[in-house]
């Protein structure tokens, strides 16, 4: 189950080495880049990400993000953990 | 019509190259040191690629790093906004010039490694000496947190070795490896008696690819080149002919693939004349295979056409002998028993001696 404890997360997460968000301006679109990948990002998840930084905490993250959009506070942390969860998995988050 | 922007531009900075690699895709022809494109025109050709769509750079050779500007080069790239990688055999990066390239911006190392056995590597590379370099090397890199991939280039003398180039990698602090069956290009292509493996030995390095990958999954991402002459279906060579990436070569002169310029009559542009954007949307090499039109059959009214696009025009032209027809890598090609028979050929000597690119040719064996 995910919430904003899931100890299999980091507990400060950044995207890993070699990956690095970028905004393309050609295309009008946020996207991940990492070793021979691109990966478009939808704009919710850049807000995510863009947090994911190192410095704030996972519970930082979430907090923000539920006051980024007036949304309740369990849901946010089911969204953004399944979301970090799977970039982990990618190894595009550590 | 506009054709969408590219994604990816890999600059060939140089030709030179302290290795000799047998199976090096540069073309036979190396272009000379001073026909080289200077530090100013590369720095314009990475801002203009930025402009136009293009996200990632790679930054390739022969040896990146027997250019001297290097670290400006990354530099410019890297404050283009392009995220760089660097494709590099380690000759000629020590610690400290790597630890510089990390400061200008550099997101990725790509280190080539030819065996498992220095030995054996350094003879393939035909440097002795550098397989011990590239392991020191590896160390550096991840030392600096860089991410890194390994990369092997798999013919006959170590395609038996694939997965113990993955658990090398593994243990050298990659993120990924990346197994590539040899591609007959360029110098290649000229030593391709010396290269070419068996089926059985083809067939056996990519059971072994399938089979260890779930073995490591998520420790380390496992990506294959996949070898033509056994196949029965082409590969979507380059992503399709003007349709993802572009390549300069160290004299400017800009292709759809490393290979184009074995391919006559087609019309090249220079970056030294014109701007990439009007080299990828107007020049006559970029147009000559880009879309489906140019297509004979069976491609034309080929299921697959938008998949794999007819596969690889440089093939196509060195086998079959007709750049627009379809490669003989796809088993609808009448050429494709010609394929077959050449890697089935070339795969029995016993002896073989390599043809060193940049070097004198080999005595018979
Ligand atoms: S394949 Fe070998 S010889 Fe060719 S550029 Fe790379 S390291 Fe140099
Ligand atoms: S016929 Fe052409 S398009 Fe169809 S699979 Fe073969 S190479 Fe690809």
């Amino acid at each position: 189950m995910s919430n904003g404890a899931d100890t299999s997360l980091p507990a400060r997460p950044r995207l890993a080495p070699g990956v690095r968000l970028h905004f393309d301006k050609a295309r009008n679109d946020w996207v991940l880049l990492a070793p021979e990948r691109i990966i478009e990002i939808e704009g919710p998840a850049q807000e995510i990400l863009r947090r994911c930084d190192g410095s704030r905490t996972l519970d930082q993250v979430i907090d923000e993000l539920a006051a980024l959009y007036t949304a309740e506070r369990a849901i946010i942390a089911a969204d953004v953990t399944d979301m970090l969860a799977e970039l982990v998995a990618k190894r595009l988050l550590v | 019509m506009t054709p969408s922007a590219p994604l990816g531009l890999l600059a060939e900075l140089t030709h030179r190259c302290p290795l000799a690699c047998p199976y090096c895709s540069n073309p036979l022809a190396l272009v000379d040191r001073n026909d080289e494109l200077d530090t100013e025109t590369w720095v314009r050709v990475f801002h203009e690629a930025a402009e136009m769509g293009v996200l990632q750079v790679h930054l390739s050779g022969g040896e990146p790093a027997a250019r001297r500007d290097l670290t400006d080069l990354v530099a410019a790239a890297h404050d283009s906004g392009l995220y760089t990688n660097l494709i590099t055999s380690a000759i000629g990066l020590d610690p400290q010039r790597l630890a510089r390239l990390k400061a200008a911006g550099l997101d990725h190392v790509q280190l080539s490694i030819q065996d498992l056995d220095a030995a054996s590597a350094d003879r393939i590379a035909g440097y002795r000496g550098a397989h011990d370099r590239k392991l020191a090397f590896a160390r550096a890199v991840t030392g600096l947190d860089l991410a890194f991939t390994l990369n092997a280039v798999v013919h006959r003398a170590n395609i038996a070795r694939v997965a113990d180039f993955a658990e090398l990698a593994l243990t050298l602090g990659a993120g990924r490896v990346e197994i590539a069956h040899t591609q007959y290009y360029g110098w290649a292509l000229r030593n391709r008696a010396a290269l070419m493996p068996t089926r059985d030995q083809v067939t056996a390095a990519m059971e072994t690819v399938e089979r260890i990958r779930p073995l490591y999954a998520n420790r380390l991402a496992i990506d294959l080149v996949t070898p033509d002459y056994y196949a029965r279906r082409p590969k979507a060579c380059m992503g399709g002919w003007a349709r993802r990436t572009l390549n300069v070569t160290p004299a400017g002169r800009v292709l759809p693939c490393h290979a184009a310029e074995t391919i006559p009559g087609l019309e090249f542009w220079s970056v030294r004349d014109h701007a990439l954007a009007d080299i990828w949307a107007m020049s006559p090499a970029f147009n000559a295979f880009r879309g489906t039109d140019w297509m004979q059959e069976p491609c034309r009214s080929c299921a697959r056409r938008d998949l794999d696009f007819g596969g690889c025009r440089c093939q196509a032209l060195a086998i079959a002998g007709d750049a627009a027809a379809i490669d003989p890598a796809c088993e609808l090609s009448p050429h494709h028993a010609t394929l077959l028979a050449y890697a089935e050929q070339d795969s029995t000597p016993a002896d073989f001696a390599y043809f060193h690119r940049g070097r004198a040719a080999p005595a018979p064996a």
